[in-house]
């Protein structure tokens, strides 16, 4: 094993590769807002800042061959699953080099080669095909597992009920993960769910169900590997209550006035991105020499792909008659 | 009279008519504390509290069938969806319960239920958030469809869908909201069905309804410089749907076209054209053209949604071939 390692037995270089994943997210997602307002981002933009370490700790620990499927707070996720930052932010700026060629934005992101399944703009509406996902995969005998990320306001959806019983009954390979970060839009969850104790809504079908903190890194790791080593040795679903919080507003539009200032520190203070520098500085697996020049090189990842998206063309006017009909 | 946009004039018929009758509250997601993701329910909570401001979870079914169940037993409850494309999750309890009760149960139980929700396209929000269904609801029977374009009419007809006895889909247009309008001073309501002419014209009859209608106007002034002279025809709703309107209009201009923008194929405009065709063919001296919305999911790039949705320019080119 290369450098030192740790009671997860991931590698300094995985560790790091979690760290810069997490740091490109936020840096991505903070240039967003000022594009937004130059009117280059149209449409409703939802952030990612804060949950960072689900998406990087749910996408390391599975296979690039393995699928993952999300809502619309997903170009943090689409970032750890690897789709190339350029085509993230070329589809947010609607161009035809986006990952859905621009016609999809930033609520439907799509990268079929990565087995990044999409974001979805319909709360809950996902997590069934999920299910047909996994079906898939053991109707063709394969050993690749499914990913599935929701808020946790899709838990109050008649379809997570149902993507649940199905998922049981029919053993499907899939991992649900509830992104629970405390609100859907302006309601929380102790205004929303009769059960706050999000993970244990999937008692009723027999299907384990975990809490785990949801802004340290390496715990979203090591839940979702387990899970995942599960899934593929066909021991059917997991259902995890990921605890996180979205720094921002519900969307771009939304000011968040309805969380206090003492709420967002609590928080803040937990910042998933310094904690893991905490602990690789800690560990010595790194220096901060290191960290930073990580921090730049992401920061520069990031300017190019905004240059990369205001350089690529506008979808030909055709586009709107493509793909909506097979040939 | 007072010009107010039409999110105050929706604002007030709520204010209200929940003022007017303790039957009557409000449910749906976010609509409390956070005053509706389009702050058409502002102040409701402070005034009423939350035994009549009720904020549900993402409960689309849940929120609508519940808000049946309430209606049959002698409450009017108000249910905000927050985009049309989410009234789709709800379209079972719409569709097989909340519009079939009355009849199915002869006459015995009435629906005094509106769903009030915000459709059409212009924000760049994709295939998942963009579309205009209400030709979706008109296609079944026991709905009443409402689609306001000025404040004095949306005010007007939701305080008449909210003391009507039947469910009532209540399409609000989220390009509308800060549009400025007369709304007369104290209580008025409009009936619900009657067609209102926005413009007089002699040479052709425009029929639509919504956001299109301020794209209808804007053709007619452009088509106006050439010497036609369009009138513009709108419905405010497709159920009840005002057919003497369109005809003692069409019988004057002998021409018309529909202007929907939603999609073309199996839009509200094809059931027009075909009723005007059937009812006063020997008027004409035209056929009956149908503008619609291009035939494809909503594409997020702005160019491309400009393309599926109808401009003036498209309008006044389709009223030109009938010159
Ligand atoms: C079926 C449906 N209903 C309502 C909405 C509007 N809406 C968009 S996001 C959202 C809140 C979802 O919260 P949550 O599931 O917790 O996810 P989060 O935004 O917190 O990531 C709502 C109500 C929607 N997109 N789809």
């Amino acid at each position: 094993m290369d450098g030192k390692s740790d009671p997860l037995m991931l590698g300094t270089p995985e560790l790091l590769s979690m760290y810069r994943d997490m740091v490109r997210i936020r840096e991505f997602e903070e240039a967003c807002p000022q594009l937004y307002s130059q009117g280059k981002i149209g449409g409703f933009l939802h952030l990612y800042s804060g949950q960072e370490a689900v998406g990087v700790g749910v996408a390391h620990a599975i296979h690039p061959d393995d699928y993952l499927i999300s809502a619309y707070r997903e170009h943090g996720l689409a970032i750890a699953k690897k789709v190339p930052v350029q085509a993230v932010m070329a589809e947010l700026f609607g161009k035809a080099t986006g990952v859905s060629r621009g016609k999809g934005g930033s609520m439907h992101m799509f990268d079929a080669e990565r087995r990044f399944m999409g974001g979805y703009g319909i709360v809950g509406g996902h997590l069934p095909l999920a299910v047909g996902l996994g079906y898939s995969i053991l109707y063709r005998g394969g050993d690749e597992v499914v990913v599935c990320l929701f808020g946790d306001g899709a838990t109050n959806q008649g379809v997570f009920h149902e993507a649940m019983n199905m998922a049981a009954l029919y053993r499907v390979p899939v991992v649900f993960i509830c992104e629970n970060n405390m609100y859907g839009i302006g309601t929380s969850v102790a205004r929303a769910s009769a059960v706050e104790e999000l993970y244990k809504k999937s008692c009723a079908y027999e299907t384990p169900g975990l809490r785990v903190d949801g802004m340290d890194v390496l715990a979203v790791y090591q839940a979702v590997h387990q899970a995942v080593q599960k899934a593929r040795n066909g021991e059917g679903p997991t259902y995890i209550e990921a605890r996180t919080y979205r720094y921002r507003g519900h969307s771009i539009s939304d000011p968040g006035t309805y969380r206090s200032e003492q709420e967002k520190k609590i928080w803040k203070d937990r910042d998933p991105i310094p904690a893991l520098a905490a602990y690789l500085l800690r560990e010595e697996h790194t220096s901060q020499k290191e960290l930073t020049a990580i921090d730049e090189e992401e920061r520069k990842i990031i300017q190019e792909a905004i240059a990369f998206a205001e350089e690529s063309p506008d979808p030909d006017p055709e586009e709107l008659w493509t793909d909506v009909y097979a040939p | 009279m007072p010009e107010i946009t039409c999110r105050e004039a929706l604002n007030q018929a709520l204010h209200e008519e929940m003022e007017r009758d303790e039957t009557v509250f409000v449910l749906g997601e976010d609509v409390g504390l956070y005053e509706g993701s389009f702050k058409v329910t502002k102040g409701l909570l402070a005034k009423f509290g939350d035994k009549r401001v009720i904020d549900t979870p993402i409960s689309e079914a849940g929120i609508v069938g519940m808000a049946c169940g309430a209606a049959m037993t002698g409450l009017r409850p108000i249910v905000e969806l927050m985009t049309i494309n989410f009234s789709i999750v709800a379209l079972d309890q719409i569709m097989n319960h909340a519009a079939v009760a009355r009849y199915m149960f002869g006459g015995q139980v009435a629906v005094p239920l509106t769903i009030r929700t915000p459709g059409g396209a212009g924000h760049q929000l994709g295939a998942q958030h963009s579309h205009s269904l209400e030709a979706l609801f008109l296609h079944c029977p026991g709905l009443r469809v409402i689609v306001p374009s000025v404040p004095a009419d949306a005010k007007g007809l939701l305080k008449s869908a909210i003391r009507s006895q039947d469910p009532v889909m209540f399409i609000e247009h989220e390009g509308l909201y800060a549009v400025k309008g007369e709304v007369p001073a104290g209580e008025y309501t409009i009936p619900l069905g009657r067609a209102d002419i926005k413009r007089e014209g002699r040479d052709l009859t425009l029929v639509t309804l919504s956001r299109m209608v301020y794209v209808c106007l804007e053709a007619a002034e452009e088509l106006a410089k050439e010497g036609i002279e369009v009138e513009v025809l709108d419905l405010r709703a497709l159920n009840p749907l005002d057919m003497k309107a369109v005809l003692d209009s069409v019988r004057k201009t002998r021409r018309a076209v529909t202007v929907e923008e939603s999609w073309l194929t199996g839009g509200w405009g094809g059931e027009i054209a075909a009723r005007i065709m059937e009812e006063a063919f020997d008027d004409l001296d035209a056929p009956v053209l149908r503008v619609g919305g291009a035939d494809v999911p909503m594409p997020y790039n702005k160019a491309l949604e400009k393309a599926a949705i109808p401009d003036a320019a498209q309008v006044a080119a389709r009223v030109r071939e009938l010159f």
